[in-house]
């Protein structure tokens, strides 16, 4: 499952632990190259009725990761969900200037492609998300960059524990 | 992706520079859903229609403009191009007959008129529902198409066996003005077999209970898999069906559902079950907790707004709403809409359905619904429901609390001004 990732620091409770980066490897859906912060989430996104293009934020009522911000950084997530007006409201994001500057995702479906379409920004897919997220819990991402079909994670530390 | 001569010629722009750009978009589509090829279309359905939401933001009120970017991913001038198929836009942001419901000042009023005006000289069918399927607009057996709307997605899919994924805006015009689409996901057979078999252990017999189902249907069921139902104790009608299907594709991705003996492509379960399928129960307990998700923003049973009609309401929906309101009066707190498709709603005017329901204090409007048009009675702080749909996106996208009932709850609530 999980390669090169998952350290179990040796640490005391309380003492600041850094991951070792991953780098991983996916498939390519749109070119390009960008690197950011990342808002990672652990369930996936609809467009209409799930962001506001305004503020470019998460607003679905249930959304583990409502109110928080995909402007400027990079968009992770285990899919697309929902109406059809996904790709509309990404694409008024990215007239807005909200939109995220790449997406990593787990799942391709029609909405996120015509969304991907609508965006126009690097996008890879890979089949686990486990540099990003472990047991529902997201972990301290700093860096995620993206070239190509490869993404680069780097961690902050954190209190271990 | 291989092309054919034709669509490479469409392509490089020998049919003009606005097909090209339509082709720019299924090219990058089909590439992403690893598309092998382009097919051609029976129908197209998408929602096109541009008011302030877009013109602020783009910063022109200029239809073509308006069109050309946010339809078409181009801030080219290009020139306005018909429509190669039959097309059709679906729900939009405003009730024709009745923009004064809305609060619209004139402007926006005149802004979307002038885009719907721009749409119909494409040659698309100004329908303005999201059940293009109940007034005329619709599919047969086997018809690939490149239709948006998520129930109306799965209503096709389902109910009649035509195949389409759901498209979005730009996917969806530029299948329209080039009569193509990428032949991926549910166009192909391999991908229309039943993922995981559902056996309900539940009693599923009224409306509410059908959307409750399909509630529930969407979040089980993740990652686009495709569900068989079975163990039903009694047939759903039409309306139930879109009401199923409207409420799997809020809470997930539902595309496509099989029900033997009920939707197209499954007379038998072996039909469509894969041999690998994975069985999940839906039980009285699961139904409980999916009627507590429906009602996660609900704190009181106090309402001052009612919507009937998502996704818009059938002739047989507005005939059970005049008879649950005739000789009753919507309380003077409460406002009650129901929405129907505007051509439903010319035949309920004709045969005094309108009459009977509007003499009660209720509005019938069309064309739109409070999520799409983004609008609410002045003051509104809980609305009721009779839509799984409805009350997932409301709230969300307004800020309102909501509570899911049954279409008569609904209408004592409006009457009473709290549900029972």
């Amino acid at each position: 499952m999980s390669a090169g990732g998952g350290a179990s620091p040796a640490a005391g409770p309380g003492a600041a632990v850094v991951l070792p980066d991953r780098t991983l490897t996916g498939h390519v859906l749109v070119a390009g190259r960008a690197a950011g912060s990342a808002l990672v989430c652990t369930a996936p996104i609809s467009g209409w009725g799930g962001i506001d293009p305004a503020t470019g934020t998460i607003t679905e009522i249930t959304h583990p990761q409502r109110g928080a911000s995909f402007t400027g950084r990079i968009l992770v997530m285990p899919g697309a969900k929902g109406s059809s007006g996904w790709s509309g409201q990404f694409h008024l994001a990215r007239v807005m200037g909200t939109a995220p500057v790449a997406v990593v995702t787990r799942s391709v479906n029609s909405k996120l492609a015509v969304g991907l379409v609508a965006l126009q920004v690097p996008a890879v897919q890979l089949d686990d998300l486990d540099a990003f997220v472990s047991d529902g819990t997201v972990l301290p991402v700093s860096e995620v960059t993206v070239a190509g079909g490869r993404v680069h994670v780097r961690y902050s530390p954190s209190s271990g524990g | 992706m291989h092309l054919t001569d034709e669509q490479r010629a469409m392509a490089d722009g020998d049919h003009g520079e606005t097909v090209a750009a339509a082709m720019r978009i299924l090219q990058q589509y089909g590439d992403i859903m690893q598309a092998e090829n382009l097919i051609e279309i029976a129908s197209a359905a998408g929602a096109n229609i541009y008011g302030p939401r877009h013109a602020r933001p783009l910063g022109s009120e200029e239809p073509g403009r308006l069109f050309n970017r946010f339809s078409l991913a181009s801030d080219e001038p290009l020139a306005p191009a018909r429509t190669r198929v039959h097309a059709c836009q679906l729900i939009g942001p405003m009730d024709r007959e009745n923009p004064d419901v809305q609060g619209l000042p004139r402007g926006s009023v005149d802004r979307v008129e002038a885009s719907q005006t721009y749409l119909e000289g494409l040659g698309v069918s100004l329908l303005n529902t999201c059940t293009p399927y109940q007034v005329g607009f619709l599919p047969q057996r086997g018809d690939h198409c490149a239709w948006m709307e998520s129930s109306a997605v799965a209503f096709i899919n389902s109910v009649i066996g035509a195949r389409t994924n759901t498209e979005g805006r730009e996917s969806a015009a530029a299948s329209m003005l080039t009569g193509l689409t990428a032949n991926a996901g549910l166009h192909l057979t391999q991908n229309r077999r039943a993922d995981v078999r559902v056996v309900v252990h539940a009693p599923v017999r009224t409306t509410a209970d059908w959307n409750v189902l399909g509630y529930w249907l969407g979040a089980a069921v993740a990652d686009d898999a495709v569900p068989l139902v079975e163990g039903l104790e009694s047939r759903p009608d039409l309306v139930q069906l879109k009401q199923l299907g409207a409420a799997a594709a809020s809470s997930g991705d539902t595309e496509l559902f099989h029900i033997p003996g009920v939707t197209a492509e499954c007379a038998d379960a072996q039909d469509v079950l894969r041999l690998d399928a994975a069985e999940v129960s839906y039980t009285a307990a699961d139904a409980a907790a999916t009627l507590d998700r429906l009602n996660a923003t609900r704190t009181g049973d106090d309402v001052d707004f009612v919507m009937i009609g998502c996704p818009h309401a059938s002739y047989g929906q507005l005939e059970e709403v005049a008879a649950a309101l005739d000789g009753r009066q919507v309380s003077a707190d409460v406002t009650l809409w129901v929405f129907t498709p505007s051509a439903l709603r010319r035949r309920a005017r004709e045969d005094g359905l309108e009459a009977v329901i509007e003499r009660a204090g209720a509005r019938v409007l069309s064309d739109t619904c409070p999520a799409i048009g983004q609008f609410l009675p002045p003051g509104t702080r809980r609305f009721a429901t009779d839509s799984a749909k409805q009350v997932h996106y409301l709230p969300a996208i307004m800020g309102v609390e909501g509570a899911f009932a049954s279409t008569a709850d609904c209408v004592h609530a409006a009457v009473e001004g709290r549900l029972p």
